[in-house]
């Protein structure tokens, strides 16, 4: 769907160049969530804009589904534009514009005639589930509703891309939830590639497929958002797994814990890989096993991909049946560590 | 002293009341158009803007700026050659159009310019990413979403407008700052005076009142 080569861009301030975007090559396959992840100042809001040159990239070259977008003049870029929505941080809704006629803008722009226009609003309106504030302006709507708006203005003329720039950061997380929900729900249905840009690796966590880290206007690190989690290699994607995971702080807090743990049975730690079974592994052991569970610390969390995260439990009982536990639990995939043991 | 209304005809006030409200009317309209393009050139050619342009903001910043330094009074004297070519006489309401609406337009032009200055960036960004044309983020984004401040804008120019009129009607252009400067003062008839400015000032109440309840009306922040 989308190829990007050397991609780069240089702003000029003063006398020195910054350079936002420097030299990345990135392959987007259609129909993919693909999340992009830094931290303020990385170059990932620039990077989005080079997508459909809002900013001119300096060097490099981007394809889009088959078109070469630096080969664009004015006005095909113009057309190529229509094909590719996107969504902003704060919305950046027409305020003069009731709801519907917000959605129609793009619309007048593709020139599309009015009856058909109305039809096409009227889908769309309900696609995002905003019946019944049609006539209602930007002013008078919540954060989660102008940026529902601004998803069906961006779908309006059929777009086979999505770019979406830090679309949930202005929000609440409860409606932040809720608008992810529907960007998942629309690439299903639509079957519609979306490039997502956050700092937040919740979001990422949550919907992409495919991740992107950036640092400094480079992509240090990218792969399937499960095997990132599983195996982050960059120190920077370390930080945004350590704000979901809370990780590193473990061990110190692991001693803690334990101190305050009867020396009775084993105490085990569980490493979670994203295996399907997760859910349900503590309740089944629990009915299997004539044996008691202690649940005593869990850093646990949902990717699109299944389960990852660490669990600590205490195993109290027979020690053979306690064994037994320890290898259903290898079984179902978990990586399995005894970390006290007082049989 | 008592007021002695007996010098007062009706009718040469009519006239001049009426002149008053053409000269403000037409040189409001020219002023309109004529200051939206200076304030539109103005905006896109600034740094950053779509047609980003330093020379032909140099040129029309200055422009703006010259006119907008000189004296109204000196202004009509400056322009009476022109005027006589244009209008074919230096005399009577028409004749103050020239110099009226010169005046207003850089004046309206910075207020435009300022207007749409205001219009979030982000808005004329998600515009261009629909793939909109220069023209329709003018026509369909710019000026919208600038209108409260363009009608606002528009109104306080109008005002000053008024002010310029009878300006203008002391050197000769009619209306009511000719009734009351020929008519009134120089006859000491200080009636008439009393009663143009009491009808001046109902003037530009009227266009105030007009000016802030369509603003408001439009204004859907």
């Amino acid at each position: 769907m989308i190829s990007i080569h050397g991609l780069e861009k240089t702003y000029a301030i003063n006398d020195h160049s910054i350079r936002a975007v420097d030299d990345l090559t990135l392959d987007i396959e259609a129909g993919e969530i693909f999340g992009v992840i830094g931290y303020s100042g990385a170059g990932k809001s620039t990077f989005v804009r080079l997508l459909n040159r809002l900013e001119e990239p300096t060097a490099g070259s981007i394809m889009i589904d088959g078109k070469d977008m630096m080969q664009l003049n004015t006005k095909r870029l113009r057309e190529a534009r229509q094909d590719i929505g996107m969504i902003f941080q704060h919305f950046n809704l027409l305020w003069s514009r009731t709801t519907e006629q917000n959605i129609a803008f793009p619309l007048e722009i593709a020139r599309m005639p009015k009856k058909e226009r109305q039809a096409r609003v009227k889908e769309l309106i309900k696609l995002v589930g905003l019946e019944g504030r049609e006539k209602a302006y930007p002013s008078q709507l919540s954060g989660g509703q102008k940026q529902r708006v601004g998803i069906a203005r961006a779908l309006a003329n059929n777009p086979k891309l999505l770019l979406c720039d830090e679309a949930t950061s202005a929000l609440d997380p409860e409606t932040t939830h809720s608008i992810l929900d529907l960007l998942v729900d629309i690439n299903k249905k639509l079957g519609l590639t979306i490039v997502l840009i956050t700092h937040e690796m919740n979001v990422i966590r949550k919907i992409c497929h495919r991740v992107a880290v950036m640092e400094e206007g480079k992509v240090v690190e990218t792969g399937n958002v499960y095997h990132v989690f599983r195996e982050p290699q960059h120190e920077v994607t370390k930080r945004f797994i350590g704000e979901v995971l809370e990780d590193g702080e473990d061990d110190e807090t692991l001693e803690d814990v334990l101190r305050e743990v009867d020396r009775v049975g084993k105490v085990a730690r569980l490493r979670f890989q994203g295996t399907a079974t997760n859910d349900a592994l503590i309740s089944n052991i629990a009915k299997k096993f004539s044996i008691e569970v202690n649940i005593l610390q869990g850093k646990i969390t949902k990717t699109t991909y299944g389960t990852v995260g660490t669990l600590v439990i205490q195993l109290i009982g027979d020690r053979r049946e306690i064994d037994d536990v320890l290898s259903y639990i290898k079984d179902a995939d978990v990586v399995v560590e005894v970390v006290r043991d007082d049989t | 002293m008592t007021l002695d209304f007996s010098e007062l005809k009706m009718d040469q006030l009519i006239e001049a009341t009426n002149e008053t409200f053409y000269m403000t009317t037409i040189s409001l309209v020219g002023t309109f158009v004529f200051g939206l393009l200076l304030g539109l050139l103005l905006y896109l050619t600034d740094k950053e803007g779509i047609w980003e342009n330093k020379i032909i903001n140099f040129i029309i910043a200055t422009f703006v700026n010259v006119f907008r330094a000189i004296p109204f009074i000196i202004l009509i004297l400056l322009l009476f050659p022109v005027t006589r070519v244009l209008v074919g006489t230096i005399r009577g309401p028409e004749a103050a159009l020239p110099a009226l609406i010169l005046a207003a337009a850089p004046f309206y032009g910075r207020l435009v310019e300022i207007a749409l200055k205001e219009v979030d960036k982000g808005v004329v960004e998600a515009a261009k990413a629909m793939g909109s044309s220069t023209a329709r983020i003018i026509f369909r984004v710019l000026l919208p979403e600038s209108m409260p401040a363009l009608v606002s804008g528009l109104t306080v120019t109008a005002i000053s407008l008024i002010g310029y009129t009878a300006m203008a009607g002391a050197i000769g252009a009619g209306g009511l700052g000719s009734y009351a400067y020929y008519t009134g003062f120089q006859r000491k008839i200080f009636e008439i005076v009393l009663v143009c400015s009491v009808l001046i000032v109902i003037i530009v109440f009227i266009f105030q009142f007009i000016g802030d309840f369509i603003s408001k009306k439009i204004d859907k922040r």
